[in-house]
């Protein structure tokens, strides 16, 4: 390499470029249609999990803001777009904005706080507001329907065409189109100058701003999408499976989408996506009647990874092809 | 209303000591290393499985099981520290996250494996049941026994950290790491030793907490987030900071569920935000 590619300009585009791995992946995720017309629900699921995962990477994985209350954003996406589908109508579309506008406002409103505390206080604070929103949905019984969950959502046709069918055919699809939207929105944030500048702050958030950016402005902005997009996945959640129930505001989800992007892969982009795939398709398989013995593997799994694949799955893949290249 | 307010000021107090006695420990590693222990209640729920099992399993007497969920916490949490923990302690907030979280939930799995979901039933002996009154009032006697253990806890933890060569060497060692160790101190073995005796204590926490709070193995993350909030809002590394966080957080959980019941724990949880935004170290902590 010259030096003259060197330039933060040309590294930009240099990462921007669109590989055929990345390619054949997508291309890839149509094959549940012909391969597993059967689990169309679960790839669904999945869908909905990769979104999810991706919007706590960008925070967690690159600004490296740690989180164990993300669900609430997730939480808030679903029981917005469940009520809009409840009380006013059952366009998906708007359930959708709705629920990407609601958790964006909260979480606009939370990274005020969020971008003053780093370290424990941070976890804290992350835990208890997940906490805190539980406990309101919960007692708030009339709105909600607190332990019972959200009844009587009902979902019209995307543009009054696609009906949601029993199969998961349209759910897929609509999950599927949703998650590659916000994935590129994700891609171009990450290959910008903005994007870059949120690697200094995972890096060292005390010397960014001595090179005139604006750590906590940034912080700010960056949570906010997140919020948006965990919003637009929770939305997805209510309206694939037309209920809502307490769980998705839960710290089982904060904490199972953490699992999910270490084991992916966190500060990559598709290591959210990768490890969704992973971690659904093995609980599919494995956790059947005894959800005890799930945890088990989980718990190993991430002493494992944290102990030997500190970079996750991709981490791992990534270390192998470069020796593979050099040798 | 004022009746039951000295009641929920008494209860609220007894579940304060527990918890003080649950989370003390974390706060004083926590201080020292700036490790992130989420298993922390994995081992204070081992205390309390460990008694059960003596009690029930061999018949022992509820005072003989206490001294071994004491040593089997402090022994086990030393294997995982020597084996584990220590490659972590320069590691990110993160990598301690997951790591511990994944100890809570083997424990958790395990524990649900060996003992299954249900309660624990124990039967504490007849001089711990029932309730005295004084002053026109009427005390249950375990919690008059659990204050008084707490109590005695705490002085002598005080006057260890005080008046001891090793308490010394701890309080060297919270204050300023690096220093110590400049100074040659062992920090690492003084840190193995506060941090098998503050898992010890958790176990005995765990153990004690069976007659108020019962024992399954969802306690490894139910109390995990009490003595979490205790240690956050206490501030690392200060025993007395613990102390009065313990007792707020244990007066604040059951007067809100005794006063306002369709609340929950909401109230809890925004005091703990609160006082949080306000002290990010925390009451008592200077970091």
């Amino acid at each position: 390499m010259s030096v003259a590619a060197l330039t933060p300009q040309t590294y930009l585009n240099d990462q921007a470029r669109w590989t055929p791995v990345e390619i054949a992946f997508w291309a890839a995720t149509l094959l549940p249609y012909w391969l597993f017309p059967d689990y169309l629900s679960l790839a669904s699921q999945i869908a909905i999990t990769a979104l999810f995962a991706l919007s706590l990477d960008l925070i967690l994985g690159y600004a490296g803001i740690v989180s164990l209350g993300h669900a609430a954003f997730f939480g808030l996406g679903a029981y917005t777009a469940g009520l809009v589908s409840k009380h006013i109508w059952g366009e998906p579309i708007t359930g959708l904005i709705a629920g990407a506008l609601v958790a964006g406002i909260v979480g606009y409103a939370a990274s005020f706080i969020i971008a003053r505390f780093r370290h424990l206080a941070l976890i804290m604070i992350t835990l208890g507001m997940g906490l805190l929103l539980t406990e309101l949905a919960n007692s708030m019984h009339w709105l909600t329907g607190g332990n019972d969950g959200l009844q009587g959502v009902k979902m019209w046709p995307i543009f009054n065409t696609f009906r949601f069918d029993l199969f998961g055919r349209t759910a897929y699809g609509y999950s599927l189109i949703v998650l590659f939207l916000v994935f590129l929105v994700a891609r171009r944030i990450i290959n910008s100058p903005f994007g870059l500048s949120l690697r200094g702050i995972r890096e060292n958030a005390l010397r960014m701003p001595a090179l005139g950016a604006p750590s906590r402005a940034h912080i700010r902005t960056i949570y906010t999408i997140s919020a948006v997009m965990a919003g637009i996945a929770g939305a997805l959640l209510a309206q694939t499976t037309e209920t809502v129930s307490l769980e998705v505001l839960g710290f089982q989800r904060s904490a199972d989408v953490l699992v999910i992007l270490i084991l992916g892969g966190a500060g990559r982009l598709y290591g959210g996506l990768v490890g969704a795939i992973v971690f659904m398709v093995a609980r599919d398989q494995f956790s059947g009647n005894t959800p005890q013995f799930w945890y088990f593997w989980i718990g190993t799994l991430l002493i494992l990874v944290v102990m030997f694949l500190p970079n996750g799955i991709l981490g791992g893949l990534a270390k192998l092809t470069s020796r593979w290249r050099r040798a | 209303m004022i009746g039951s307010l000295f009641g929920v000021l008494f209860d609220g107090f007894a579940y304060g000591m527990l918890l003080f006695l649950l989370s003390v420990g974390l706060s004083v590693t926590l201080g020292m290393m700036n490790f992130v222990n989420l298993a922390h209640c994995a081992f204070a729920m081992l205390g309390g499985y460990v008694a059960v099992t003596l009690m029930n399993g061999f018949g022992w007497p509820f005072f003989a099981t206490l001294p071994f969920a004491f040593l089997a916490a402090a022994l086990s949490s030393v294997v995982f520290e020597r084996v584990l923990y220590r490659r972590l302690y320069r590691a990110s907030d993160l990598d301690q996250v997951l790591l511990t979280i994944g100890i809570a939930f083997v424990s958790v799995a395990v524990a649900a494996y060996i003992y299954g979901t249900v309660q624990q039933p124990v039967q504490m002996p007849p001089y711990l049941r029932g309730s005295i009154s004084m002053f026109g009032h009427s005390f249950g006697v375990y919690r008059l026994f659990l204050i008084g253990i707490a109590l005695l806890i705490t002085l002598l933890l005080v006057a260890a950290l005080e008046y001891t060569r090793f308490g010394a060497k701890v309080r060297a060692a919270v204050d300023n790491q690096r220093m110590a160790r400049g100074l040659g101190i062992n920090v690492d073995g003084v840190f193995a030793l506060t941090f098998a005796l503050g898992s010890g204590l958790a176990g005995l926490g765990g153990a004690l907490a069976i007659d108020i709070v019962g024992l399954d193995p969802a306690f490894a993350f139910t109390y995990l987030i009490y003595v979490l909030i205790v240690v956050s809002v206490g501030g690392l590394g200060s025993i007395g900071g613990s102390f009065v966080a313990a007792t707020l957080i244990g007066i604040s959980d059951v007067a809100g569920k005794y006063y306002v019941p369709q609340l929950g724990a909401f109230l809890m949880y925004l005091v703990m935000i609160v006082l949080l935004m306000w002290r990010p170290a925390g009451l008592f902590g200077r970091r």
